[in-house]
C-alpha cells in the first residue's frame, strides 16, 4: 500500500511518554502497554504527517519494544475501533449515531458533516485531505446529545447549523473549544443546575 | 420528597467548582481517610454490606459481599482492584462526570476499597474516548501522590497502595469484567469463562475485584457518614442515592443524583423539565441503559426507579440511563439501531452472539420497513431466546432484551407496519 511508510521510529515526545507508561505494569507484564504504545504511534503520526493512524511498520516496532509477536499487536490494533489502520484526513469527524443521539437529531449532524465537509458518507475522506467521516457508537455524552467528536474533542448539544459552523471553523484553521454548543454547564439542565444550589 | 443537597454525594457533579485536590478537600474528600483504613478490612466490608450498596455498573451485585470474596490471606500473589471506567452502555454518561468533576472521590475510594480487599495496586480502566477525562484523572492521581495520599503509607494510613490509569481504545465489550482484564493484559477484549471468577484468578492470574466507578466513588462518603445514613434512602434492598442520566425526548436532558426508588415520572418531571409535549405524549422509556427492555407509558406512570421494581416489569435499573421516547418516535427503528450497536460490538468469540446479533439486526431492518411476514415476529422472538443464555458473557443477553421488550409491548405496532407495507406493495403489484 502506497501510504505505508518504510520505517517508524518513536520521536522524543513519544519516548518521554513511553518512559512513564511502562513502569505502570509489573515486571514481565509489559504486553499491558500495547494499547498505550499504539496510541503513541497514532499521536506521533498525527504530529509528523497530519494524519493520525497506525502503519504496519509501527506495529512491528511496538511488538519489538514489548517483546510480543507482531501478530499479537496486529490483532489488538484491529480489534479496537479507535486505532486507524489507514491514512486519515487531518480532522476525524466522528458522529455518534446510537439511539440516544439519534433520538435527538444525529441524522442532522451527519447531514451537516456531509454538506460542509464535502463528504459522501461514512468512511469517506474529503478530497482536500482535511476530513475523514466515521460513525461511532455511543460515546457516553447522552444527556448532551447529539454530539460530534472531532479527534478527541466532544462537541455537544448540536444541530445542523451549529455543526456546519464547527466544520467551517476547522476549515478556516480554528480549533473550536469542546463542550456544549449552546453554553450549557456540562451535564446540568439547560438554564443551569436546579440541584446543588442550596447554601 | 426530593433529595436534599446535603445528602448528595457528588456535590460537584456539574463541574461548577474545580476538580483539584484543594477544592475536593473543601468538599470533604480525603477527610479522615487513614482512620477509616485503620478500622480494618472487616469493619469496612461489614459497613459496606450494612449500607446496602449494590454495584452501580448495571448488574446490581451487593458491593460489600463482592469485596468479601477476596482472599483474606495472601498466597504470595498480589491482589488487585480494577475500576471499570469503560462507560459504554448506550444512555450512560454518569462516570464521565465523576471522573472529570470529582476525581478525588474515585481516587480516595480506590485506596479505601483496595485496603479492604488487601490489594496492593489498582488500575482504573477508562474508555479510550474519554481522553480529556483520562488526563484529568491522571493529573488528580499525580496530585494525590504529591500529597502523600497514594504510594507508601498512603494518606498516613500505614497502607501501601499504587494507582494507575489505563485507557482502552474503543470496544464496548471491555465493560464486561473479564474482557476488561484481558484488555488490560494487552489482548483483545474477549470475555473469559467463569469460573474461575476474578476474585480467585483475575488480572495477571491474581485475585482481582472489578467495580464500577460510581460504586467505588460513593464508598468514602458512605464510610464517613455511616451505613445507616446511606441505607436510609430508597426502599429496602435498593438503598442509597444514584446518578440518573435523563435523556431523549425530555425538555431538559441532564444528569442528576437522586434517591433510589424515586418514581420515574417524578424524576423526569422534576429534573428534566418533563416529557417533550407533556406526559401524555410519552410513548415508552428504556429505563436503565440500552440493554434494559423498554416499558410503555402505562408502566412508566407509576413505576419506581430501583432494581426490584423494574425487575417486576421484566426490565432493570441497569446503569440508570433513562432514554425517553415520545409519540413521534419510530420505536422499531430506535430498537433496530440498538441491534446494530450490539452487532458492531460483539467480540465474535461465541457463535450465537457473532451470528445472532447480525441476524437480529437484518430482521429488524426489515421490520423497520415492514418488509416481513407477521409470523416472522414469532421467529425473531424465538431466535432471541436461543441466543440468550448461550454465550460466555452477557453482551448477547443485553443485545436481545431490547428486541424482546419491543415485541412484548409493541407487537401491534410491528404488525401494523407489516400490514401497511404489504398493502402498499399489493397495490403496486396490481397496477
Amino acid at each position: 500500500m502506497s501510504d505505508e511508510p518504510t520505517s517508524f521510529v518513536f520521536d522524543a515526545e513519544a519516548e518521554a511518554n513511553i518512559a512513564k507508561i511502562l513502569p505502570r505494569y509489573p515486571a514481565g507484564k509489559q504486553a499491558s502497554a500495547v494499547i498505550p504504545l499504539l496510541y503513541q504511534v497514532q499521536y506521533q503520526m498525527g504530529r509528523q504527517t497530519g494524519s493520525a493512524w497506525v502503519p504496519r511498520v509501527a506495529m512491528d516496532m511496538v511488538a519489538e519494544r514489548l517483546g510480543m509477536a507482531p501478530i499479537r499487536v496486529y490483532e489488538v490494533a484491529s480489534f479496537y475501533f479507535m486505532f486507524n489502520l489507514k491514512k486519515m484526513g487531518r480532522y476525524h469527524l466522528q458522529v455518534c449515531g446510537t439511539t440516544p443521539c439519534w433520538l435527538r437529531g444525529s441524522d442532522d449532524v451527519l447531514r451537516a458533516c456531509k454538506d460542509a465537509g464535502g463528504l459522501k458518507g461514512y468512511g469517506d475522506s474529503s478530497a482536500d485531505g482535511l476530513f475523514t467521516l466515521s460513525e461511532v457508537e455511543c460515546m457516553g455524552a447522552c444527556v448532551n446529545a447529539p454530539m460530534l467528536c472531532i479527534d478527541e474533542d466532544y462537541h455537544e448539544d448540536l444541530n445542523y447549523e451549529r455543526t456546519v459552523a464547527l466544520i467551517e471553523a476547522l476549515k478556516s484553521g480554528e480549533r473550536p473549544a469542546p463542550g456544549s454548543s449552546i453554553g450549557r454547564q456540562t451535564s446540568a439542565p439547560e438554564g443551569g443546575p436546579i440541584v446543588l444550589v442550596e447554601g | 420528597m426530593a433529595l436534599h443537597d446535603k445528602d448528595r454525594i457528588f456535590t460537584n457533579l456539574y463541574g461548577t467548582k474545580p476538580w483539584n485536590l484543594a477544592a475536593a478537600q473543601m468538599r470533604g474528600d480525603w477527610d479522615g481517610t487513614a482512620a477509616i483504613i485503620q478500622k480494618g478490612r472487616d469493619w469496612i466490608v461489614n459497613e459496606m454490606k450494612e449500607s446496602g450498596l449494590r454495584g452501580r455498573g448495571g448488574a446490581g451485585f451487593p458491593t460489600g459481599m463482592k469485596w468479601s470474596f477476596m482472599p483474606k490471606a495472601t498466597d504470595g500473589r498480589p491482589c488487585y482492584l480494577v475500576v471499570n471506567a469503560d462507560e459504554s452502555e448506550p444512555g450512560t454518561c454518569k462516570d464521565r462526570d465523576i471522573i472529570r468533576h470529582d476525581p478525588h472521590k474515585l481516587i480516595e475510594g480506590c485506596l479505601i476499597a483496595g485496603s479492604a480487599m488487601g490489594a496492593s495496586a489498582g488500575y482504573i480502566y477508562i474508555r479510550g474516548e474519554y481522553a480529556h477525562e483520562a488526563k484529568i484523572l491522571q493529573a488528580a492521581i499525580d496530585e494525590a501522590y504529591g500529597a502523600g495520599l497514594l504510594g507508601k503509607n498512603a494518606a498516613g494510613s500505614g497502607y501501601d497502595y499504587e494507582l494507575y490509569v489505563h485507557r482502552g481504545a474503543g470496544a464496548y465489550i471491555c465493560g464486561e469484567e473479564t474482557a476488561l482484564i484481558e484488555s488490560l493484559e494487552g489482548k483483545k477484549g474477549m470475555p473469559r469463562m467463569k469460573p474461575p471468577f476474578p476474585a480467585a484468578v483475575g488480572l495477571y492470574g491474581c485475585p482481582t475485584t472489578v467495580n464500577n466507578v460510581e460504586t467505588i466513588a460513593v464508598a468514602p462518603t458512605i464510610l464517613r457518614r455511616g451505613a445507616s445514613w446511606f441505607a436510609g434512602f430508597g426502599r429496602a434492598k435498593n438503598s442509597g442515592t444514584k446518578i440518573f442520566c435523563l435523556q431523549g425526548h425530555v425538555n431538559k436532558p441532564c444528569n442528576v443524583e437522586e434517591e433510589m426508588s424515586i418514581p420515574l415520572r417524578e424524576l423526569i418531571d422534576r429534573h428534566a423539565g418533563g416529557v417533550r409535549g407533556g406526559w401524555d405524549n410519552l410513548l415508552a422509556v428504556i429505563p436503565g441503559g440500552s440493554s434494559t427492555p423498554m416499558i410503555p407509558k402505562s408502566v412508566c406512570d407509576d413505576v419506581l426507579m430501583d432494581f426490584d421494581a423494574l425487575r417486576e416489569h421484566k426490565t432493570g435499573l441497569g446503569t440508570a440511563g433513562v432514554i425517553v421516547m415520545d409519540k413521534s418516535t419510530d420505536l422499531i427503528k430506535a430498537i433496530q439501531r440498538l441491534s446494530a450497536f450490539y452487532k458492531h460490538e460483539s467480540c465474535g468469540q461465541c457463535t450465537p452472539c457473532r451470528e445472532g446479533m447480525g441476524w437480529v439486526n437484518r430482521v429488524m431492518l426489515r421490520m423497520v420497513e415492514g418488509r416481513a411476514e407477521v409470523s416472522e415476529i414469532d421467529v425473531l422472538e424465538q431466535v432471541t431466546r436461543q441466543i440468550e443464555g448461550h454465550t460466555i458473557c452477557a453482551l448477547a443477553d443485553g443485545g436481545v432484551w431490547p428486541v424482546q421488550g419491543l415485541i412484548r409491548h409493541f407487537r401491534p405496532m410491528m404488525e401494523e407496519r407489516i400490514a401497511a407495507y404489504s398493502a402498499a406493495h399489493a397495490v403496486m403489484a396490481a397496477e
